[in-house]
């Protein structure tokens, strides 16, 4: 019993001790947290993806997307510099079968709460729901699929690709203001080029214009280029075009790269091409030069050897926008940064001639899309004429008026 | 006889003076030459204020945008971004004769208060390069934010400010020791900082954030900001870029870009008094020396509006090249 006692003395000093340890060691740590700089770490997670195109000059980089977040990193820690912040990022790469659930895990045990996913829909969604307890904030950088901000919307999920529904909307705005209006739409066999194909012809109610007749483009397999091809491609392209009702623009939808590029300058009738060929919307060229958008392409290429592509530049503004919330509240807390994202505070600058902000009904940044055909800007949407009574940014895609996104 | 003849000659001679000075107070204005930088055409119009009109186009190097006169008015600095290099243009001769070693892409510049120092910021490479303008050598550089772009100098000429666009920063540097000494977090895409003739305040436009943060220089804290809000223009369309302040510090205008106007500021209370519609992409402005008119280059419709100072009323278009993008004024 006294044994017992005693025992319970001495620990009593013990703890008594070891308390006052601890709160020595704890002030002398916050002491050096004072002068320490706010440490914001990024993971980058990507999911390997082997893209064959049409075009060898269209070939994405291995490091596709990953270039646009690193310089926007770095962009970030200059201004850190300045103000005692340090920005990293912490790239993940998920092999074939790997879980993106436990990849998030993997992260967040490392500290790592804002999250680049450079992911197709379905995982993105997995890494979504694993890092919802944890609030863990994803941007998504390159699903362009609508149902990511209707009905599978996510309330830790901001994206900075655009929709399908805004790159068709941004074509055929300028499309109808050209006054070519009646569209020949010939889609892919694939399940995404189906949804770019619904995603224009949504945009041709929107607008007023006119399907004149849909043609499906099946995908027997093969090569996308061989050495004598292009003998095959010029005998099949104009048989395959021909008898079609009279219309002004051939509209692609072949987001698989299995023939649209294949379809410019070979239609049975003289026609332009848009779409996923010919003049395509995107949220970024490398022939980009509009409002400072020199400086942004030199800087890029003297870094990375390369050409800036739409991935890197819907990675490079998705890191912006948490170098924007971290430096205006000295936070890197995914809650702070939703806030201050969402808010009216936002005004963000990305070379697109305006200042960008967020949809706070799906959390879709609004952007302009720009027209190209891989080698100037045709056009920027929204063109002119096509008003809103708030932005006219939102007569690009999925309205509030229209949402099925119920965040939360 | 007249009084005034009864007078000793020292004291009529005085007299003419006076009344000299008060016929040019109030006659004609006095004619100044406007050079103005277009960046499409790769040339610089000069227009004469008095007829208002463009009498000369000078051929410059490729995207001429920064544009300023030498404090003695002999020569024109414009800079010319594509070139790398920044042109000195003999305002007597209309020709360019030097090229200034500016560091790449430069965009805006300023000249120390006593015209030695040149200061340029370089675009693509985050620096801040300092020209002797005597010798027209490369004196040396401070590392500043992402994309440098807006200059501006206290009137004592001690420190240099400079605004990076995606840093979002304006940069307090000690012109001194070439160090920067305090950074004032701004709102988005800064583009232009300038003094008040006391140096008692610091205007910053925000291009992207669309506001003008006036900021004490003592203690480099924002202590205002300008809002504009305009009828029927969404807010995406108001980007504030160049600033102008009148002398007396009681006045300043606003160039709003894509809006089309330029806001007229109580430069004591800080609100906003007036909008003039002026052309199309509204960029940079520059008052005649008595600042009887300021003169606005408007982008998108090539031309120059020409401001009545008094009036507040935009009394002239003036044709010019392409793109029109700054404008500077002769002080004879």
């Amino acid at each position: 019993m006294n044994d017992i006692k005693s025992d319970l003395v001495g620990n009593t000093a013990l703890i008594r001790f070891a308390v006052l340890a601890l709160v020595f060691v704890l002030g002398l740590d916050l002491a050096a947290r004072a002068q320490d700089p706010l440490d914001i770490k990024i993971g980058y997670l990507r999911r390997a993806r082997h893209q064959e195109t049409i075009s060898l000059v269209q070939m994405p980089p291995p490091d596709n997307g990953l270039a646009g977040a690193q310089m926007a990193v770095k962009d970030s820690d200059t201004t850190g510099r300045f103000i005692n912040q340090r920005y990293s990022l912490i790239d993940l790469h998920l092999k074939p079968g790997d879980d993106p659930a436990t990849a998030v895990g993997q992260l967040a045990r490392q500290g790592i709460l804002l999250i680049v996913a450079d992911l197709p829909a379905d995982d993105l969604l997995k890494a979504a729901d694993a890092g919802k307890e944890q609030r863990i904030l994803f941007f998504n950088v390159a699903a362009i699929d609508d149902r990511l901000r209707q009905k599978d919307c996510r309330v830790n999920v901001i994206h900075t690709a655009p929709s399908r529904a805004m790159l068709a909307d941004g074509l055929a705005q300028y499309l109808v203001w050209k006054k070519w209006t009646r569209w020949f739409l010939v889609v892919g066999s694939h399940e995404n080029d189906k949804l770019f194909a619904a995603a224009l012809a949504r945009a041709s109610k929107r607008f007023g214009a006119k399907i004149v007749q849909e043609r499906e483009f099946k995908d027997t397999g093969g090569a996308r280029r061989t050495d004598s091809g292009v003998v095959q491609i010029q005998q099949q392209m104009p048989v395959f075009t021909q008898e079609a009702p009279s219309y002004d623009v051939l509209m692609v939808a072949d987001e698989s790269e299995v023939f649209a590029n294949n379809l410019p300058y070979r239609t049975w009738d003289p026609r332009p091409v848009a779409g996923s060929a010919g003049l395509v919307p995107t949220s970024w060229d490398a022939s980009n030069s509009l409002w400072g958008g020199i400086q942004m392409q030199d800087r890029f290429t003297a870094q990375f050897k390369r050409l800036m592509t739409a991935l890197d530049m819907q990675a490079w503004t998705a890191v912006r926008m948490i170098g924007e919330a971290a430096s205006r509240q000295n936070s890197a807390d995914p809650k702070a940064v939703l806030d201050f994202l969402k808010g009216p505070q936002l005004a963000l600058g990305a070379f697109k001639g305006q200042k960008l902000t967020l949809r706070d009904w799906d959390l879709q940044l609004r952007q302009p899309i720009l027209l190209t055909d891989g080698r100037t800007i045709v056009s920027v949407s929204p063109q002119p004429g096509f008003l809103h009574q708030f932005s006219e940014l939102d007569t690009l895609g999925y309205d509030r008026p229209e949402t099925q996104c119920k965040l939360q | 006889m007249h009084l005034f003849w009864m007078l000793p000659t020292n004291k009529r001679r005085a007299g003419l003076m006076t009344f000299g000075i008060i016929i040019s107070l109030v006659g004609p204005a006095r004619a100044f030459t406007a050079y103005v930088s277009n960046e499409k055409s790769n040339t610089v119009s000069v227009v004469d204020t008095e007829k208002m009109e463009t009498i000369k186009t000078i051929k410059v190097g490729q995207r001429p945008r920064g544009i300023e006169l030498t404090k003695d008015d002999k020569y024109c600095l414009v800079a010319v971004g594509d070139d790398d290099t920044i042109q000195v243009i003999d305002t007597k001769r209309g020709e360019v004769i030097a090229n200034l070693p500016s560091g790449p892409d430069p965009e805006l510049f300023i000249l120390s208060p006593n015209g030695s120092l040149l200061y340029v910021a370089n675009e693509n490479d985050n620096t801040v390069t300092i020209i002797d303008m005597e010798k027209r050598v490369r004196l040396g550089e401070v590392q500043v934010g992402v994309e440098p772009e807006g200059m501006g100098i206290s009137p004592d000429g001690k420190i240099l400010v400079n605004t990076s666009e995606t840093t979002n920063m304006a940069h307090f540097i000690d012109t001194d020791t070439r160090k920067i000494v305090a950074n004032v977090l701004v709102d988005s895409r800064p583009r232009f900082a300038a003094f008040k003739s006391d140096g008692a305040e610091l205007w910053v436009s925000s291009e992207v954030g669309g506001t003008v943060s006036i900021i004490d220089p003592i203690n480099r804290q924002v202590v205002k900001k300008i809002n504009f809000g305009i009828p029927g223009l969404r807010s995406e369309a108001i980007q504030p870029v160049g600033i102008n302040i009148t002398k007396d510090g009681k006045t300043g205008f606003v160039a709003l870009g894509p809006a089309n106007r330029v806001a007229v500021i109580d430069a004591v209370t800080h609100e906003v008094k007036k909008y003039l519609l002026v052309g199309q992409r509204v960029w940079h402005m520059s008052f005649t020396p008595d600042e009887k008119y300021l003169l606005t280059t408007n982008g998108l419709s090539n031309d120059v509006s020409v401001i009545d100072v008094a009036s507040l009323k935009v009394i002239k278009s003036i044709q010019v090249g392409e793109l029109p993008w700054g404008v500077t004024v002769t002080k004879q």
